[in-house]
């Protein structure tokens, strides 16, 4: 241990011989390096992005949305343009799901109305969620004070309203909202809880848009349906339209992610040969999770592997000039075989040197390399990058073999001349 | 002060630290496919150089000796053997006991660090490296490699011994030629070697550091060290209590120096030389 250490400090001594030289050999090793722990934490950070937003879906769920079929589709099969647009989930559909699908732990109807939100002269243009108990639980939201809706909310037709913390604010800016009423259309409901803030969620692309739970009021299922009816009346630049929805989501909670694939296709049997219009899309965020997944660990091959490269380049470059190096030292390789000096320890020397060469790279390349994802996260939008310690042990690993490697055949090389003829040499 | 100085006086004692006997040495430089197993003849020449033609010699403990002779005539050849750096073609060395011929590469090296104390006429100092690491590299390859404290002190006192103890962490590039070699004479002492071979040691120095340098060898071997070097200059070799000379490979001449038939001892004459240039 003792002889490694003085072999490495004399090393440097030989190596600092040439400071140019050597810094320029190591930072071909230092840009590899910090290449592949950049390049894997950013593929990390996406992926673990990804896996986040799925995973606030619920992996065990199953997601229904309606969705307003487009023109042609209208058109193809209604004749005329409907006056009056009829799409999407129906109760029966609902009733029917939880009467022939198996494996459901639990399911979430959901109605969205987009209206405004009243109280005094206070007004907020939000949105009206008819639902039931477990929405709380499905979509991680948090009970600032009060409560959440109950069955018994639902079961006897309650006016009672739950307000997102956004809404609570703007129509109570001084008072507290409990107890007191909201109107919603021409409705008058009685706060029993708010909610505390939640982020809202990103868009995932298809049905699935972004939302912001803040600006909701949550009511009973029951007391929507009875009260807003399906129908809802737009006025869209000068003339009215009008759309019939039923259910704007429902939610399948299933028992555990191994029963997803095969349920998947017995909820689609039950519902969508009710749909002949593509007027409901399904959203599976476990198949999107393990989709996440798969391109995540392609994401990191690729980037990895282009990394690597410049590793590999960075491990020719040391190559490069350690045979360089060798040659230019035959007399001091010469001096040392006639003091003694075995093969073995002049192997041992020139490879300790590559290696102090491309361990210190690989130190250089850590530190860079955990700065740079920092560095892309503060000028790029939206980029999420994770260092990983498995990306820090792999690369440092990678610098110090590539040095072994790389320094095996110059270190041979100096090992195997002559004394004799080494000593001769200018 | 110091053991190195001060071991049982001069002068060659009974004890024979090299015996060469018959020692043959012969280069083969193959042209072409030469040499091979296909290189029969008209394929390509075999040029043979007989460096050495069946030398015998024996240099006994405490030992002076010089050889000398034209270029060509197989000195550095000797001398190479002599430090186990090269196995000869034919013929038995021994050193302390061992038969060098037969040891490998590894082992040859073994002897060299623990046995054999080089000077070159180069100096051949490593560069980056101070006094003291210079001084301790022939350590570095015995045993373990670490340097014990023994041999820390080992070092001091070897420093002082040539006068470099206020250079120690200087490098060769801020030494004198002089200065250079003193720091070698060091490091080929630090393992307390049987022999001590040195090659033209003053071949690049002036006369008078060449005197210098001729004369801590002499205390060297006043203390009992085994002394065999190669020169051309005649003055240098009267230095020695015993000359060789060679030609063409062989021993012509075998005797002592001038100087043990009573002759005047060239140090003095040197040091008169020198004065009347001043
Ligand atoms: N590696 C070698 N390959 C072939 N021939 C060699 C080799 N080394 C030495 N010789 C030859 O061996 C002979 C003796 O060489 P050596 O170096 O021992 O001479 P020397 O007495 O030291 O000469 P000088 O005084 O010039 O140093 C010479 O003819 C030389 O050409
Ligand atoms: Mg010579």
């Amino acid at each position: 241990m003792g002889r490694i250490l003085r072999s490495v400090k004399l090393g440097m001594k030989s190596l600092m011989l040439h400071k140019l030289r050597s810094g320029l050999t190591v930072l071909g090793i230092v840009f590899g390096v910090a290449a592949v722990i950049a390049m894997l934490a950013i593929a990390e950070g996406s992926r673990r992005e990804a896996q986040a937003r799925f995973q606030m879906l619920g992996a065990t769920n199953v997601i229904y949305r309606s969705i307003k079929p487009s023109d042609e589709a209208q058109l193809s099969t209604g004749g005329r343009p409907a006056r009056i647009l009829n799409y999407g989930l129906k109760y029966e559909d609902y009733d029917r799901i939880l009467a022939t699908v198996p494996n459901i732990k639990k399911i979430l109807p959901i109605r969205e109305i987009r209206k405004q939100i009243r109280h005094d002269e206070h007004a907020l243009d939000g949105r009206i969620v008819g639902t039931t108990k477990d929405y709380a639980e499905f979509n991680h939201l948090e009970i600032e004070r009060g409560r959440f809706l109950t069955q018994h909310d639902d079961d006897d037709y309650k006016t009672y309203a739950v307000l997102g913390s956004d809404t609570a604010k703007k129509l109570f800016p001084y008072e507290d909202p409990l107890g007191q009423a909201v109107k919603l259309g021409s409705d008058y409901y009685t706060v029993v809880g708010v909610t505390k803030e939640r982020a809202s969620t990103a868009g995932i692309g298809g049905s699935l848009a972004a939302q912001d739970y803040n600006k909701d009021v949550y009511i009973p299922l029951s007391s929507c349906r009875v009260r807003f009816g399906e129908r809802i009346m737009n006025f869209r630049s000068g003339s009215m339209e009008a759309e019939e929805t039923q259910l704007s989501q429902v939610t399948i909670q299933l028992t555990s992610t191994d029963v997803v694939s095969q349920t998947v296709p017995i909820i689609k049997g039950a519902v969508e040969p009710f749909h002949p219009k593509v007027d409901i899309d399904m959203t599976v965020p476990y198949d999107l999770i393990m989709e996440a997944e798969r391109t995540a660990r392609q994401y990191a091959i690729i980037l990895g592997t282009i990394a690597s490269i410049s590793l590999l380049v960075g491990g020719i470059g040391i190559m490069n000039i350690m045979l360089a190096t060798v040659t230019e030292r035959t007399r001091e390789i010469g001096i040392r075989r006639a003091l003694g000096a075995k093969r073995g320890d002049i192997t041992q020397q020139f490879l300790i040197e590559t290696v102090v060469l491309s361990g210190v790279g690989g130190l250089l390349g850590v530190a860079i390399g955990v700065i740079i994802p920092k560095a892309i996260e503060q000028f790029v939008a939206e980029t999420k990058a994770q260092v990983t310690w498995n990306s820090i042990i792999l690369a440092f690993g990678i610098s110090v073999a590539v040095g072994i490697i790389f320094g095996l055949y110059p270190a041979n090389r100096a090992a195997n001349m002559d004394p004799i003829e080494a000593l001769r040499h200018e | 002060m110091s053991d190195i100085f001060s071991r049982n006086g001069g002068g060659a004692s009974d004890r024979v630290v090299v015996r060469m006997t018959n020692l043959r040495k012969t280069y083969f430089m193959g042209h072409g496919s030469g040499g091979g197993l296909f290189g029969k003849r008209g394929g390509g020449e075999v040029l043979t150089v007989h460096a050495l033609r069946g030398v015998s010699l024996e240099f006994r403990e405490g030992e002076y000796a010089a050889i000398m002779g034209q270029s060509g005539s197989g000195k550095s050849t000797m001398l190479n053997l002599l430090g186990c750096l090269d196995r000869p073609t034919s013929g038995e060395y021994i050193l302390g006991g061992y038969d060098v011929a037969q040891l490998d590469d590894d082992e040859l090296s073994e002897v060299r660090s623990r046995s054999i104390g080089f000077i070159f006429q180069s100096y051949n100092l490593i560069q980056q490296y101070t006094v003291t690491e210079n001084i301790q590299l022939p350590l570095t390859y015995q045993g373990n490699g670490v340097i014990s404290e023994e041999f820390q002190e080992r070092t001091m006192e070897l420093a002082r011994l040539v006068g470099l103890d206020d250079r120690l962490d200087h490098r060769p590039n801020q030494l004198s030629g002089g200065q250079q070699q003193r720091v070698a004479i060091a490091r080929s002492l630090v393992n307390d070697p049987y022999i001590i071979l040195a090659d033209e040691a003053t071949g690049n120095l002036d006369s008078a550091t060449s005197y210098e340098i001729m004369d801590m060898l002499g205390k060297l071997n006043d203390a009992g060290k085994t002394i065999i070097m190669v020169t051309h200059e005649p003055d240098i070799a009267e230095y020695a209590k015993r000359i060789i000379r060679m030609k063409d490979g062989v021993i012509v001449e075998d005797g002592p120096s001038p100087r043990m038939l009573g002759g005047e001892h060239p140090a003095e004459r040197m040091k008169m030389e020198l004065s009347k240039h001043r």
